[in-house]
Formats: C-alpha cells, structure tokens, sequence
C-alpha cells in the first residue's frame, strides 16, 4: 500500500464497551496514521462518543487495546493517557471560570506531554491563544466569554501539552454559519501543521474537506472505512444515516 | 521571586515579629483571647490551603486537633515536650493520607459527611479505649505558660503561611485550582488528582494535630468530649469561608471578628453561641459567598474601573 509511507500513531484493536446488556461499541479496529486527520461519523447513538472516551481513558474498554507508538495506553487512568499525549476537548466545553484565560492554556501545559512552567508556559500559551484567535481576550475574565471563544480557549489549553493524538469531541457542534467557517479554517490550519487529529463530527461539510480518512460507526460497529467521498457513497452508510428505501 | 515577593515576605516577617512581641505589653485576659486567635488563625489556614482551592469542605479538623492532644497527653510523662508536637504533626499527616486515600474519590456531600463521621468515629473510639482502661481522661501538668503556647502558635502560623505560600506559587497548588474548578479537566490535562488531593490533605491534617499537641497543656484536663469536639470544626469553616479562602490573608480576616463575637456572646448568653454559628453560616452563603476577600476583591476591581474611567 502507498500508505505504509507514513507510520501508524495510534492502533485501536478489537475494541469493545458493554454498559450491563448494552454493547456501546463492538469490535472496532482501525489505524490513525501520522500527520492524519481522521473522523470518526456515524448516526446519534452509534457510539462515537463512548470511542473516544475510551481512547482518552475517560471509560475502561471491555475488551480490546488502544496502542500509542506501539504502546498500549488502554487501561491506563485518564491523566497518564494525557501525559503520554492523547489529549482531548470536550462535546460540551469546559472552561475553568476561576482561574484566568492564560491560566487555562497554561493548565494544559503543566501536567501534560511536554510539560511548560512559569514564564515559559505563560508565554508559549499566549503564542496558542494568538493562533486560535484569542490575541485580543488574554485579559478578559473567563466567564464573559462567547461560546465559540470558549471553544478556542478549550483548543488552546489541549494544544499547550504538545499531544501526539488530538482528540476533537465535536468541537464544530452549536456554532453558527460565520462561526462554523471559521471554526473549519482553524481545524484546517492544525492540520496544515501537520498534526494527528481524531474528530468526531457531525457537520459534513467539514468531514468532507477535513478529513483524510473517516470510519463509519452504526450500532457500536464499523460499517465503512475510507476517504470521506467514499464512505459518504457507501450503501450501508446511506442506510445507517437514512435508513432503508423501503421504510421511506 | 520578583521585587514584590520579597516585599511581601517582609512585610509578613515583619507583622509576624510584632505580634510575636504581645506578651510584653498585653494584660492577661488579652493574651488567653490572643492564644485562640493564634490557635484558630492555623486551623482556618490550614483548612482553607486544601479545601480554598478544591471546594472539598473537610469537617475532620476535631479528629487532627483531637489526635494531637491525646499525642501530647499520652506522651508528656514519657517524652520531652518538644517532641511531641513534632509526633503530631507526623501523626497527623498520616491519618490524613489514610482518610485522603479512603475518602478523596468521594465528592461532594459524600466527602463532607465522611469528614464529620471520622472525627465522631475516633471520639467514640477514644471514649471506649479509656472505659476499658478505666478511666475518663489524662491530666496534663506542666511548666508550659500560655506565653510559651503563644509563641509556638504564632510561629506555626508563620510556618502555615510560608507553605501555603510556596503551595500557592508551585504547580501542586495550580493542580488543585483546576481540580477545584473541574476535576475531569484536570484528569485529561495530565494531573494525578488523587495523588495531589491526598498531598495537600495531609497539610491541614498536620497542622490541626500539632495545634492539638500545642494547646492541650492549656487545658490541664484532656477528655474525648472535648479534644474532639466537633464544635471546632465547624468554628473553622464557618472562620475560614467568612474571611475567604482565596487568598492567604483570607481566613485570618474571619479569625479575629469571629474570635471576638464568640468571646463576647459566650459570656453574656452562652446558650447562644449555635445561634451566632448559624447566624455566620447564613450570612457567608447568602451575603458574602466570596468572604471579606471578596468584599475587598470587588472594591479594588471598582477602584481601579474608577481610576481607568
């Protein structure tokens, strides 16, 4: 395959949820190559979001392993996860209302991957939130921020530990047309830096023009894997999305 | 350090030697309020340097308090004096990181009532461990004055507070800010909150247990009753969260009125000190959430609108 070129970051292997009777997600293995996007779609329900919080150690898989670099993090507690550098924003976002805008970036940098203290930190956060946009409201308090710029500030924070994998938990979700392009143009210039990002989304327009690779889930499983024009093309993942003819 | 720190630390030191001169000029009954000042300005300190930050409202100072005056009525007849409060100190911590260790993945109410249970739990303990022995508490008779109880007060308070202070700056003590704010943030930021919750614990625990081995010559007569009296801690919360907690400064802003009122309310009614208790609580939650720190945050905020305007 011309793809072996670039080499594997993160390997999910069999990977399984149960919540009592439910199986949440069954069986998944995938690959999320270097200097990747890839996105995980799928219809409400189909357990994107439980995947995720596997991979950042926020849920213990049932079965299965998740590798970084060859090394399995499945089964380790969140913040390990973390300081090996899978880092993670929030469907909901989650801003830290106490503590200042620079106090939150530099919250992602103390603890996590590369680890950034004092002066240091305080100036590499302020270089993340120019690059999210944030330049101008270094010095506003955390709780009159707008939606969309708590949603930079979560990004600056996960960006300041330096991950190796970014996980992107639909971070284009509740924003509005201008804010949406805007939010896609920033997605875009993460990856024109050349970093491994896992996002999943709902919002098409951004999986078609961000995404190398998707894998489609339904029902906990994978139905489909591949670039977003052939997936979106894909029968079974037309019927997951829309269901049958027959029923329409 | 900046040039500030190290006027600030001056001005600390400063404060400190000064009010460690009171004994020379102040009467006796002044000095007897001075040694609950200084007893509960470490208590409140203390407290307020784990649970400002993490909101974690921890009611097991009695147990701390109560272990180190048990530490120092055991011992009195057996060890030098001075060791003892250093025994309590490491006793203390370590009671802390058990209770951190078994209770810090509770949260919420589930932490607080646990905290409250413990220090009824060792009471209790104590109470029967001495019924077996056959009899109700120790007698502790000693040289020691209340100016000497005075001056190791104070000099744990200053002690407390420079901790506090090098807690603050580091990233232990940021760890815990997050963790305050939003524990599931700080896991996926890379922070162990377990291990940082239990750490900070054990500084409050610490502290209350040398206050307790400090103050027990004070009363002579050591029973269950009173060494654990959960009454303490709830004084400390209510002193803590009525001065603030986010600055260090804070607690001891709701030491001296609070010391003060209760003096004088349990002398003219003292059936009325739960009232005055309850009173404080009401007051905190519904007037002053942040404490006289916030009062003085939002003052300073509007000065300096005003002097930008």
């Amino acid at each position: 395959m011309a793809t072996t070129m670039t080499r594997d970051v993160l390997s999910v292997r069999g990977l399984t949820k149960r919540f009592g009777g439910l199986v949440a997600v069954n069986g998944m293995s995938f690959d999320v190559r270097e200097h990747e996007v890839m996105g995980i779609i799928g219809p409400n329900g189909s357990g994107k979001s439980t995947m995720i919080n596997m991979i950042s150690g926020a849920l213990q898989p049932t079965a299965g392993t998740i590798t970084l670099n060859g090394q399995q993090i499945s089964g380790l507690p969140a913040y390990q996860i973390n300081r090996r550098g899978v880092s993670r924003t929030f469907q909901l976002v989650r801003p830290l209302n106490e503590l200042s805008v620079m106090e939150n970036v530099v919250a992602g940098a103390a603890f996590g991957h590369r680890r950034r203290w004092g002066h240091e930190a305080e100036a590499f956060a302020e270089t993340l939130l120019q690059k999210v946009g944030m330049g101008r409201h270094i010095h506003l308090p955390v709780a009159s921020l707008t939606y969309i710029d708590t949603k930079r500030l979560e990004l600056a924070r996960v960006l300041a530990s330096e991950p190796e994998v970014l996980l992107l938990d639909e971070w284009l979700a509740g924003l509005n047309p201008t804010e949406l392009t805007t939010g896609i143009e920033l997605i875009h210039s993460l990856r024109a830096e050349g970093r491994t990002i896992i996002v999943v989304e709902h919002v098409m327009d951004a999986i078609r023009s961000l995404c190398d690779r998707c894998v489609v889930m339904s029902s906990g499983a994978m139905i489909a894997e591949g670039t977003p024009a052939e997936v979106l093309a894909d029968r079974e993942v037309i019927r997951a999305y829309l269901g049958d003819e027959d029923d329409a | 350090m900046s040039a500030t720190d190290y006027r600030n630390l001056a001005i600390s030191a400063g404060l400190v030697g000064l009010v460690a001169l009171m004994p020379f000029y102040a009467s006796g009954y002044v000095m007897t309020l001075a040694v609950t000042v200084a007893m509960f300005t470490v208590l409140a300190t203390s407290w307020a340097l784990f649970s400002g930050p993490t909101h974690y409202i921890s009611l097991a100072t009695a147990a701390f308090y109560g272990l180190g005056a048990y530490i120092t009525g055991l011992g009195i007849d057996h060890l030098p004096y001075w060791t003892l409060p250093l025994i309590a100190g490491v006793a203390g911590a370590i009671v802390a990181a058990l209770v951190g260790v078994a209770t810090l993945r509770l949260s919420g109410v589930y932490f607080v009532i646990f905290t409250l249970g413990l220090a009824e739990l060792i009471r209790q303990l104590v109470t029967f461990a001495q019924v077996q022995a056959g009899r109700q508490g120790f007698y502790v008779l000693t040289s020691i004055s209340e100016t000497m109880i005075y001056w190791q007060l104070v000099a744990l308070a200053a002690v407390v507070w420079l901790v506090g202070w090098l807690i603050w700056r580091s990233r232990l003590g940021f760890a815990l800010r997050i963790i305050g704010n939003d524990e599931t943030v700080a896991r996926h930021s890379g922070i162990n909150t377990a291990q940082a919750k239990v750490l900070l614990f054990m500084v409050p625990g610490a502290a209350a247990a040398i206050v307790g081995a400090i103050m027990a010559p004070r009363y002579v007569y050591i029973e269950p009753s009173m060494a654990f009296g959960p009454i303490l801690s709830f004084q400390v919360v209510i002193m803590a969260l009525l001065g603030g907690t986010r600055r260090l400064w804070g607690p001891i802003a709701g030491v001296i009125p609070f010391t003060l009122l209760w003096e004088v309310i349990s002398g003219n009614m003292p059936n009325q000190t739960y009232l005055l208790l309850g009173v404080a609580f009401l007051l905190i939650v519904y007037v002053l959430p942040g404490g006289f720190v916030g009062l003085y945050e939002k003052a300073l905020h509007r000065w300096r609108e005003g002097r930008a305007a």
